[in-house]
């Protein structure tokens, strides 16, 4: 109650405190890795330049970024609504399978731009499809909407497998896969933009899904601050009794919110599963859907500091893997120890600092 | 009565500065407050009174400038300083965890480690050795939000007693509390002076400044402009020094032409979530061109006849008719639709998004109009501009419609609803509590406006714990008690009669 409500200049709320909580992080990483024998400093250089220090070291970490900020963006919609949506995970494996359709229906007979269009419908309203129950439960039922996503995943992912395993595995085959789309399903690669900056991919699987999760982050912002839904969803998510009042149709918006938030969960698939593997492959999503909590937590729940955070985010899941090849003291579940460091000082402890930087601010400003 | 003659005193404020921004909340404020006294700080919304208070409290950080208590030069960097300096605050918006029980509330913060379970026995009996020495009872089991607003300010009052506080600051105490609560809560005042406890006291009702205070200071844009002895005083002086102008502390105006129905209310029977009927039975009717006001003590159903009508509470049983229309499967934003309009009691709950920027709470509720966008999309400019045209007309200050609404004064903040509600020249007009923690001169303005909405040929139906403000706008006056209407009467009837009524005694 003390300093809570003290106003800070955004710069301090928005630039500064998460650069501390981050540099915060990095120090207790660091400690760690020291802990294990290792020296904090080579680990940190390896993570750099694993993430950023080649072409195909950027290309990679723009990949896992791509999916963070649809992930992100889908966490961040609902919250929006004041709904947590711990199913981004789920809905974004089953979004897949409507980007798998449309690539396998179209792949033989058009060019990849004329199936895109279809992918990206394809994989939005599956993902929006299976976040409608969970969002209907909530509305009419009051059912909290964290358990049901939850349930959701699980029930997804059993889907999924037995989908993959049962139809659509490739006769004759051991790996519960579809076909390989041709080209006309897949999603190019972005060498060209590299090619910009003198960079060369490589094999790394960067794709044109990067520049629809740019606009979707546009999309969104819109949505969020421009519409009247939008306005809604923030009166509702802020203010229930304030929604009530201004009637705000709680059901009808919760719903909405979620679709919104399943379909570009849905949306990550594009990049997983029609950019990077040109099939649709048993968990896939691999855990982004949980990252993208993380993201929007730390990007709060902004369009900008979403593409912030999920950069970040891609630079540790890249330079992690890569540490770890060099390192091998430092396991996967070592990466794992420092991404969950991040994400508690980035996003769960965000209040903890405040107070102090409130408190030398305030001496500052008294001059 | 007496005042305690020793030098130091118990609150010495010297040159003390603070800026939000553009915003000078305090320029340089000089005051001196007697121990064992009860000062009154009065001063038009968003003068500075509550950051003033603030500042001492610890809860924001001076400028420039320096505080003395008893004498001592310290330094109040949070507000646990302030508490261990023997301050304690009332804040004008309760800062209750409204799902603890009293008692968790009172402790919260000075449970003392790991004992919580035989602290709370020993807190339960210095809470009710307070309770009977100061007349604040209250159940010391009962949730928070279940809790009436007079009774949730003597858990405020406790906790600040239960902390150790000798001067005690309450900001506007009395704006959400009926007659008889504020006449309870003064004899609270009176009893703690007495045994040399020094009271800070911002109201806006220049009433109770005469009826309590021993000193009144008077605030102006920031600055103090006056001090004055209570006895050497005047309400018209005072009223005069806030805001710089004479002020019609009765407003004028003509009679009510009656003409069709346009509010219809027929054997309405709501219930709360316990399922106890809060509104028993009621019906009444509301045409244009009248005022009818709901006169009762808080808490006898008023809020919730005012929010079955406005789409915000189902009723059990009965009928609702906005223009002839029934409206019971009609939620908040048809009503609306239909020309109503509701000024929430509850503004911070309701009435406003307190994280929204001011524009934004200036379309709550009307935010799929045509005039603020077409289509989906909201026309930012438009408003914007609306805004600032409320702002103006209803002076609202800062006139900065970008503002976070929460870092409005508690006034203002009700001026942005009362602007937002009157302003859509709306068929029907429901109120409640309007002038809740207003000052003088905007009372003055919002009863105008009220009225003028009826000359307009408008109904408006009016609740307020305010007898006097009730009796002054009224054409006809309905008397709830129980959740029932227990009788009717014209604006000439006495405070007597109806305070008898109110308190279900006659009809
Ligand atoms: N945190 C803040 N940020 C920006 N401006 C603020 C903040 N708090 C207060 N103000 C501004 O400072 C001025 C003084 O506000 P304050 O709340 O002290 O007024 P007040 O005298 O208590 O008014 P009221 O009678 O309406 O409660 C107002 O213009 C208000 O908008
Ligand atoms: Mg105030």
């Amino acid at each position: 109650m003390t300093t809570a409500s003290v106003p800070l200049p955004n710069w301090i709320s928005y630039g500064l405190i998460p650069l501390l909580n981050l540099l915060l992080a990095f120090f207790f990483s660091g400690l760690v890795v020291w802990w294990i024998g290792e020296s904090p400093f080579e680990a940190l250089k390896f993570l750099i330049q694993g993430s950023l220090g080649r072409g195909d070291a950027i290309g990679f970490t723009l990949f896992y970024t791509t999916s963070f900020i649809f992930t992100g963006l889908s966490v961040a919609v609902a919250f929006h609504a004041g709904l947590f949506n711990i199913g981004s995970e789920g809905q974004a494996y089953v979004g897949g399978l409507g980007a798998a359709l449309a690539a396998l229906a179209l792949d033989h007979y058009v060019p990849w731009y004329v199936t895109m269009p279809f992918a990206i419908a394809g994989a939005a309203i599956f993902g929006a499809a299976w976040a409608f129950i969970p969002a209907w439960l909530q509305a009419k039922r009051g059912s909290h909407i964290v358990i049901t996503t939850i349930m959701f995943n699980f029930i997804g992912a059993a889907l999924m497998v037995y989908l993959l395993v049962n139809v659509f595995i490739v006769p004759g085959k051991m790996a519960p896969e579809t076909r390989t789309f041709l080209e006309g399903g897949q999603l190019p690669k972005l060498d060209w933009l590299m090619a910009l900056f003198g960079l060369k991919l490589g094999p790394a699987p960067f794709n044109v899904s990067f520049l629809i999760a740019l606009v979707m982050c546009y999309l969104v912002w819109l949505l969020i601050w421009r519409t009247k839904f939008g306005y809604e969803m923030r009166t509702l998510g802020i203010s229930p009794s304030a929604a009530i009042y201004a009637g705000v149709p709680y059901a009808r918006t919760v719903i909405i919110a979620m679709l919104i938030s399943g379909g570009l969960a849905g949306m990550m698939a594009l990049n997983a599963v029609n950019g990077a593997a040109a099939r649709l492959q048993v968990e896939f999503v691999a855990g982004a859907g949980f990252v993208g909590i993380a993201v929007s937590l730390m990007g709060r729940s902004h369009p900008v500091g979403i593409i912030l955070a999920a950069l970040l985010f891609g630079i540790l899941y890249q330079g992690g893997a890569d540490l770890s090849f060099e390192m091998p003291t430092i396991t996967r579940d070592m990466i794992v120890v420092i991404q969950g460091l991040v994400i508690l000082f980035a996003g769960a402890l965000e209040y903890m600092l405040r107070p102090a930087v409130v408190r030398i601010y305030q001496q500052f400003a008294k001059g | 009565m007496s005042l305690d003659p020793s030098p130091a005193p118990a609150i010495e404020l010297v040159g003390i500065d603070k800026k939000f921004g553009p915003v000078h909340a305090n320029k340089n404020i000089n005051l001196t407050i007697a121990k064992g006294s009860i000062h009154g700080i009065i001063g038009e919304n968003g003068a500075g009174k509550s950051t003033l208070m603030s500042i001492i409290y610890g809860f924001y950080q001076a400028d420039q400038g320096q505080i003395r208590i008893n004498g001592k030069p310290i330094v109040i960097r949070d507000s646990q300083a302030a508490i261990s300096n023997g301050i304690g605050m009332v804040h004008q918006h309760f800062m209750l965890v409204e799902n603890f029980t009293v008692l968790e509330n009172v402790v919260l913060g000075v449970e003392g480690g790991a004992l919580l379970g035989r602290d709370a026995a020993r807190a339960r009996g210095e809470l009710e050795r307070l309770q009977k020495d100061y007349g604040l009872e209250v159940d010391l089991d009962a949730i928070v939000e279940d809790l009436p607003v007079g009774a949730q300010q003597r858990v405020e009052i406790l906790k600040a007693l239960y902390r150790g506080a000798d001067i005690l600051i309450l900001d506007e105490p009395t704006g959400v509390l009926t007659p008889a609560e504020a006449d309870h809560l003064f004899n609270v005042l009176r009893v703690l002076r007495d045994q040399g406890k020094t009271i800070l006291l911002i109201t806006h009702k220049l009433r109770e400044i005469m009826a309590i205070t021993d000193a009144v200071s008077v605030m102006r844009r920031g600055e103090m402009v006056a001090t004055r002895a209570t006895a050497e005083t005047t309400v018209e002086e005072l009223a005069e020094l806030m805001v710089g102008r004479r002020v019609l502390l009765h407003v004028e105006k003509g009679e009510a032409k009656p003409g069709p129905v346009l509010l219809s209310v027929k054997n309405l029977t709501v219930k709360d979530g316990r399922g106890v009927k809060m509104v028993d039975n009621v019906s009444f009717d509301v045409r244009a061109g009248e005022i009818v006001g709901i006169a009762g003590v808080a808490g006898n159903g008023q809020s919730e006849l005012l929010e079955a009508i406005a789409g915000i509470r189902k009723p059990s049983s009965g009928k609702i008719l906005i223009d002839g229309q029934p409206v019971a499967e009609l939620d908040a934003a048809r009503r609306r639709e239909l020309g109503l309009a509701h000024i929430p009691e509850d503004r911070h709950h309701m009435g406003l998004v307190l994280k929204f920027e001011e524009y934004e709470n200036s379309i709550l509720g009307y935010h799929r109009d045509q005039r603020y966008g077409s289509g989906a999309f909201l026309d930012l400019e438009a408003i914007r501009k609306d805004a600032e045209d409320k702002i103006a007309k209803y002076d609202i200050r800062p006139p900065n419609p970008r503002l976070k609404t929460a870092n409005f004064s508690g006034g203002n903040q009700q001026k942005i609803v009362v602007a937002r509600e009157i302003e859509r020249d709306p068929k029907l007009l429901i109120v409640g509590q309007p002038t809740r923690g207003v000052d003088v001169g905007a009372i003055e303005f919002i009863h105008r406006r009220i009225i003028e909405t009826r000359d307009a040929g408008k109904a408006v139906l009016l609740v307020s714990v305010e007898l006097d403000e009730i009796r002054s706008l009224s054409d006809r006056i309905l008397v709830m008690f129980a959740g029932k209407i227990v009788g009717e009467k014209t604006s000439e009837a006495g405070e007597q009669t109806l305070g008898l009524m109110m308190a279900g005694i006659a009809a």
